[in-house]
């Protein structure tokens, strides 16, 4: 596999992208008459897994090139998981996993996860609507070809009950530093949560988040129709990138000197560590990045940072030193690339 | 009150949940809560939690564990429903319907709904498209007559029997 770091929601910078930094939808699959992925004997994921090469042979839209999962070292498959490309559990080498990646990284096709078949389209800043118009695209394409289980009463039959009827999962990652500092994210949060949307941090397992970044994504998948569940997720999407923004305004009007001492501190520090750890720099590149947007800092892109985001965390760090580190050696290196990134 | 899960001893945690707008009751004996997690429901926004919660079948001491989903099974994959209440994973799609009225209430409540009424697929969702059609078409009929307009509800009659004709001749 060529060793690609960056991918376009990297890269770019899309609408409201000062305060979410990606917007992602989500298919769950699965081949008609084949059992769940989990439940599957290793004929039956073979099948799946021809299935779709077949599939992906006879498309020349979508150009996706298929990766087998045991194919790729360690170090690359956690990469792809930095990169927000497959899931955590998908780096399991047996069980004839496999992905398919769009060459800008903006489609992958996972086969064989949870569900035989998991769509995903990640984009850069709010792009729900575009990113949903990808992926039922390729849905369609995909179930031209390959027949889906699907029932009239419970529309896409998915292994966990939890992703049954539509299979969509859309989500947005939001950037949330003012709210966290007038202390008005878990009272948002919990509100958000009422309105069957589900919140978790960026990177965590837990309610722990790192560098003020969070997930929302809608909960329920039956009942509501796609457009529906878009809808949900949109209006609410505004509305926190609103109260955000109110946030920070206030935090301008009324914090002014705090506010730039902070955000000058973390852009020294990361242009000055010798050794810096991943929880420590989510945290101060996300102070600079406030400092970008409220227009303090001037003469740094901010697709500097979304880059930042993924190529400190371990996996990648180390692809890019070509090279397996030590937990110190890895923090120096982190330190450097920080340097050379802001320089 | 009685639990709702175990049937069987008296409740004593009331949970409200709200999904959609719409508002959930729940009581629960202090074991089940426990076991179904709902006491966590709230402060923790994990959802994974809530329905492995939900269908945690850890065998509760007190509770007498109902024979006929014991040895509920799906005859296509060979899951058990207890294996299902485990890991919470299908075995295959047609569990779905060997697992029927378990399955229907776990999503009623996981979703609150279980009707789909989003995305059909083209090729072999056909026979589903028109079905939704004609349903909607019933209705159309049905505030048709209400409001004696029985010039449109015969239209509408004709239409209906006319996709009811095309669904029987595709068998
Ligand atoms: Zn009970
Ligand atoms: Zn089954």
């Amino acid at each position: 596999m060529e060793e690609k770091i960056m991918n376009q929601w990297m890269k770019e910078l899309g609408p409201n992208s000062d305060v979410v930094v990606s917007s992602r939808v989500r298919l769950a699959r699965n081949v008609s008459d084949l059992s769940f992925t989990h439940h599957a004997s290793n004929e039956e994921l073979k099948q799946v897994g021809s299935k779709v090469e077949q599939l992906l042979e006879e498309d020349d839209h979508f150009q996706l090139e298929l990766i087998g999962i045991d194919s790729l070292s360690e170090f690359e498959r956690k990469m792809l998981v930095e990169k927000h490309l497959i899931s955590p559990e998908h780096t399991q080498t047996n069980k004839h996993k496999a992905v398919a990646l769009s060459e800008d990284e903006t489609i992958s096709l996972m086969v064989n996860e949870e569900d035989h078949l998991r769509v995903q389209v990640l984009l850069p800043g709010l792009q729900i609507e575009e990113a949903w118009s990808v992926a039922d695209r390729l849905d369609n394409h995909i179930e031209d070809q390959i027949d889906i289980a699907f029932a009239e009463e419970y529309g896409y039959l998915t292994a966990c009950p939890t992703n049954v009827g539509t299979g969509l999962r859309v989500s947005i990652m939001v950037h949330l530093p003012a709210l966290n500092m007038v202390n008005r994210v878990e009272k948002l949060m919990s509100a958000i949560s009422q309105l069957g949307l589900a919140v978790r941090g960026l990177y965590g397992e837990g309610t722990e988040t790192v560098g003020n970044l969070y997930q929302i994504s809608n909960q329920v998948t039956l009942g509501h129709s796609e457009e529906e569940i878009r809808e949900n997720l949109l209006e609410v999407t505004q509305q926190i990138i609103e109260q955000e923004k109110n946030a920070r305004k206030l935090l301008l009007q009324e914090q002014e000197v705090s506010v730039k001492n902070k955000v000058y501190r973390a852009h020294g520090i990361l242009t000055h560590a010798y050794s810096i750890s991943i929880e420590e720099a989510m945290e101060l590149i996300s102070n600079v990045r406030l400092g970008i947007d409220l227009g303090i800092i001037k003469r740094i892109e901010p697709t500097i940072l979304n880059q930042l985001m993924v190529m400190i965390r371990p996996a990648t760090l180390q692809l890019t030193k070509g090279q397996k580190l030590s937990i110190e050696e890895r923090e120096i290196y982190r330190a450097e690339l920080i340097k050379e990134l802001l320089d | 009150m009685l639990c709702q899960e175990c049937q069987e001893k008296e409740a004593s945690v009331h949970v409200t949940k709200i999904i959609n707008n719409k508002k959930q009751e729940l009581y629960f004996c202090k074991e089940c809560a426990q076991a179904t997690g709902e006491l966590k429901f709230g402060s923790d926004f994990s959802f994974n939690n809530l329905l492995t919660g939900l269908l945690n079948s850890k065998p509760h001491s007190h509770h007498q564990i109902n024979l006929s989903s014991k040895q509920l099974r799906c005859s296509n994959c060979d899951l058990s429903y207890q294996e299902f209440s485990h890991n919470g994973r299908l075995g295959c799609s047609q569990c779905y319907d060997y697992f029927g009225d378990k399955i229907n209430k776990i999503l009623r409540r996981i979703h609150s709904s279980n009707r789909h009424t989003g995305k059909i697929p083209k090729r072999i969702g056909e026979n589903v498209r028109v079905k939704r059609k004609i349903n909607n078409l019933k209705e159309e009929m049905g505030q048709a007559v209400a409001k004696e307009e029985f010039e449109r509800a015969a239209v509408l009659r004709d239409e209906i029997k006319e996709l009811e004709d095309r669904l029987d001749n595709r068998g």
